[in-house]
C-alpha cells in the first residue's frame, strides 16, 4: 500500500516538474508571469503551511512578510545591492519578527492568534502606506532590478521564471527535509495535543517560536522574489486580503500535507487567470468551493485526492490484496 | 471643552453598533464554539435587503427594515446554523473560521456581483440635525443610536436573565453538558443565540450605515472592530463586549481627533495586543480553562 502511494506520488511529482520546465517554452509572457507569480506564492504558502498545517498556530500575518521581504529588496537593489544579499536579509528580519510575534502565540491560543495576527497584519500595512520617507507611501518604490547570476542577466520572463523555480524547488526540498527531521515531529506534536507534547518534554515553547518564525521566514523570501517580479512595490497586495488568501490556499490544497500549498496556490493563482470570463463570479464560485469543501472534507484537495485515491482498507477490502500483490 | 463631549458622543454611538455586533458574536462563542469571521459582512448584507425591498419591491422604509430583520434571521441565523455550523462544527476550530471567511468572500463578492460595487445611500433613523443640551450641540443621530442600542441590550439582558428560556440558554453556554441532564433543549437553545445574532446583526446594520454608506466592503473594518471589542472587553461575556465596544468607539474617534488620522485605524489594534499580552481573558473577562 505504502509503496503504491509512493509510487503514483512519485510518478505525478515528475509529470509536474516536467510540466514546470516545459511550460514556459510554449507560453507568452503573461503566461509566464502568472506562473512565476505561483511559484513565488507557492513558498509564501509552504512557509504558512509549516507554521499551520504543521505547528497547528493559526497566523493571518503571512502577507506583512511577504510584504516586508518585498520592501527589503526593494529597497536595497535599488540603492543598488545585489540580489542575493537582500534575499538573505529579508528571510532573517521576517525570521526575527516572526519570532517575536511568536511570543503571543506562547500565551494564547488559536482565535486569539488569528487576531493578534490579523492586527499586527494591519499595522505593517499601515507602516507600508504612511511612512512615506521610507516606503514611498502609496506611490510605492518603482524600477526594482531583476537579479544577475554571475553575469548571467534574469531580466527576460523565461529566465527569472526560471530563477524563481529553482528557489522554489530548493526551499522545498529544503522544507521537505525539515519536516521529516526531529523538528517536524515536534511540530505534528505541537498540533496535536500541546499539553501532551510538553509533558512528553518537548520544549513547546520553543518550538511554537520556531514553527513561527521559519514560517514568516519564507515568506519573507517569497516577498523578496515578489519585488523583482513585479519590479513595482506599494502597500496594497500585503493587505490583510492576500493573508487571508494564503490562508484559504493552505487549506483549500490540504493543510499539514507536504504538497497542499502547491495545489492550493494553483487554485487561487492559476485558476483566476483562465477563469477570466467568468470575472467576479469566480470569487464566488471559489468561496463556495471552499465552503463546501470544509463541509465535507476539511483536509482539503489533498485530502479529498487520498480519501479518492486510497480509500480506507475495512471501506474496500479488495483493493488490499492487490496493493500487497503489486508492493511484494 | 464642547469638542471634547461631541467627540465623547459621536464615539460612544459608534462604540455602541461595535457593541451590538460584539454581543452577537460573543454569544455565538459561549454557547457554540462558532467564531464568525463573516460577522462584518452578517452587518453589510440586512443594509442590502433593506435597499432591495424599497427598490425592487416598492416598500416603504419601515416594511423594509422588518421584511430585512425577518430575512436575516432565516438566512443569517438559520440557514447559517444548519448549513455551515451544524456540519463543521465536529472538525474543530480551524475548518469553521476558514469557512466562515469564504463565507465572508462570498457575501462580499456576492453584492458587488449582484447589487453594485458603488457606495449606496441608506435613508437614517433621524434628521440629520444638531440639538443643544446644556449649550452643548449634539447630533441627534448619535442620540438615537445611543437609545436605540441602550434599549436593545436592556431587553437582551433583562431576556437573560429574568426569562426562563434566557436562564436555559445561559446554563447552555456555561455547561451544556450539564444543561442537557437537568433536561434543557441545547439544541434550541443554541439555535436562539444564532437567532439573537441575526436580529443583532440586523440591528446593527440598520444603526450605521446611515452612517456609512451601504458598501459591499463594510464588513472588512466592522468585523475588525467587533472582534477586537470582544476580546478587549472579554470573549466570554456580555458585559465585557458591550464595555470593550464603547471603549473602542471613543478612543478611535479621540485618536483621529487628537492623535493622528493617518494612524487611526492603528490605535484599537495597539489596545488589542496589549490586552491578549497582558491580560488575555479581556477586560471583564472569566479565565477559560485549558483541557488536555
Amino acid at each position: 500500500m505504502m509503496r503504491r502511494r509512493a509510487a503514483i506520488y512519485g510518478v505525478a511529482a515528475a509529470a509536474c516538474a516536467i510540466f514546470l520546465v516545459a511550460a514556459p517554452f510554449a507560453l507568452k509572457p503573461y503566461g509566464i508571469f502568472i506562473l512565476t507569480t505561483w511559484a513565488v506564492m507557492t513558498i509564501a504558502a509552504i512557509g504558512l503551511n509549516l507554521t499551520l498545517g504543521y505547528a497547528g498556530q493559526v497566523s493571518m500575518a503571512q502577507a506583512a512578510f511577504v510584504g516586508i521581504g518585498a520592501y527589503t529588496t526593494a529597497l536595497l537593489t535599488t540603492h543598488g545591492w545585489p540580489f542575493w544579499p537582500t534575499f538573505a536579509l529579508a528571510g532573517v528580519a521576517c525570521f526575527a519578527v516572526g519570532w517575536v510575534l511568536g511570543y503571543p502565540a506562547l500565551r494564547v491560543q488559536h482565535h486569539y492568534l488569528a487576531f493578534v495576527t490579523l492586527a499586527f497584519n494591519t499595522l505593517v500595512f499601515l507602516i507600508f502606506r504612511n511612512e512615506e520617507w521610507l516606503t514611498g507611501g502609496n506611490y510605492g518604490i518603482s524600477n526594482i532590478p531583476r537579479p544577475s547570476v554571475f553575469g548571467w542577466e534574469a531580466d527576460r520572463p523565461r529566465d527569472f521564471y526560471f530563477f524563481c523555480l529553482a528557489h522554489l524547488a530548493v526551499i522545498s526540498f529544503a522544507t521537505w527535509w525539515l519536516i521529516r527531521s526531529p523538528w517536524g515531529r515536534a511540530f505534528v506534536a505541537l498540533r496535536e495535543n500541546p499539553m501532551r507534547a510538553l509533558s512528553l518534554g518537548v520544549d513547546t515553547r520553543r518550538y511554537t517560536l520556531m514553527a513561527f518564525a521559519i514560517g514568516a521566514g519564507l515568506g519573507g523570501l517569497a516577498g523578496s522574489l515578489y519585488a523583482p517580479l513585479v519590479q513595482f512595490v506599494d502597500p496594497v497586495p500585503f493587505a490583510l486580503a492576500l493573508s487571508l488568501n494564503l490562508l484559504l490556499m493552505v487549506v483549500v490544497g490540504g493543510s499539514g500535507y507536504f504538497f497542499g500549498p502547491f495545489l492550493g496556490a494553483i487554485v487561487a493563482v492559476l485558476l483566476p487567470e483562465w477563469m477570466r470570463f467568468a470575472e467576479g463570479y469566480y470569487l464566488i464560485g471559489y468561496a463556495v468551493l471552499v465552503i463546501v469543501l470544509m463541509v465535507f472534507c476539511p483536509s482539503g484537495l489533498f485530502g479529498l485526492a487520498e480519501r479518492l485515491l486510497f480509500p480506507p482498507d475495512k471501506n474496500a477490502p479488495a483493493a488490499q490484496p492487490k496493493a500487497q500483490g503489486e508492493g511484494a | 471643552m464642547s469638542d471634547f463631549f461631541q467627540l465623547l458622543v459621536a464615539g460612544l454611538a459608534t462604540g455602541a453598533i461595535y457593541a451590538l455586533i460584539a454581543i452577537g458574536f460573543t454569544l455565538l462563542w459561549q454557547t457554540s464554539q462558532t467564531i464568525n469571521f463573516a460577522q462584518g459582512e452578517f452587518v453589510m448584507l440586512p443594509a442590502f435587503f433593506v435597499l432591495t425591498a424599497m427598490g425592487y419591491f416598492q416598500q416603504p422604509f419601515w416594511v423594509a427594515v422588518l421584511a430585512a430583520f425577518a430575512v436575516s434571521i432565516v438566512l443569517l441565523g438559520v440557514l447559517f446554523k444548519k448549513l455551515m455550523v451544524d456540519p463543521m462544527i465536529r472538525h474543530g476550530v480551524l475548518p469553521l473560521v476558514i469557512a466562515t471567511i469564504a463565507l465572508a468572500l462570498l457575501m462580499k463578492e456576492g453584492v458587488r456581483e449582484f447589487y453594485s460595487a458603488e457606495a449606496q445611500g441608506f435613508p437614517s433613523l433621524a434628521a440629520a440635525t444638531n440639538v443643544s443640551i446644556l449649550g452643548v450641540a449634539f447630533a441627534v443621530q448619535s442620540l438615537v443610536v445611543l437609545i436605540v442600542t441602550a434599549v436593545a441590550v436592556g431587553v437582551l439582558q433583562l431576556f437573560l436573565n429574568k426569562t426562563r428560556t434566557g436562564r436555559r440558554m445561559q446554563a447552555t453556554a456555561q455547561n451544556p453538558t450539564v444543561a442537557r441532564l437537568l433536561g434543557i433543549p441545547v439544541e434550541r437553545m443554541i439555535l436562539y443565540t444564532f437567532l439573537i445574532n441575526a436580529a443583532l446583526v440586523a440591528l446593527a446594520s440598520v444603526l450605521v450605515t446611515p452612517i456609512y454608506l451601504a458598501k459591499f466592503s463594510n464588513g472588512e473594518w466592522l468585523g475588525m472592530y467587533a472582534f477586537i471589542a470582544a476580546i478587549v472587553g472579554g470573549f466570554n461575556q456580555v458585559r465585557g463586549a458591550l464595555v470593550g465596544g464603547l471603549l473602542l468607539g471613543v478612543v478611535d474617534n479621540f485618536a483621529a481627533a487628537y492623535l493622528s488620522a493617518q494612524y487611526r485605524l492603528a490605535m484599537p489594534l495597539l489596545i488589542l495586543i496589549v490586552v491578549i499580552l497582558f491580560r488575555p481573558q479581556g477586560l471583564l473577562g472569566r479565565l477559560e480553562e485549558r483541557t488536555v
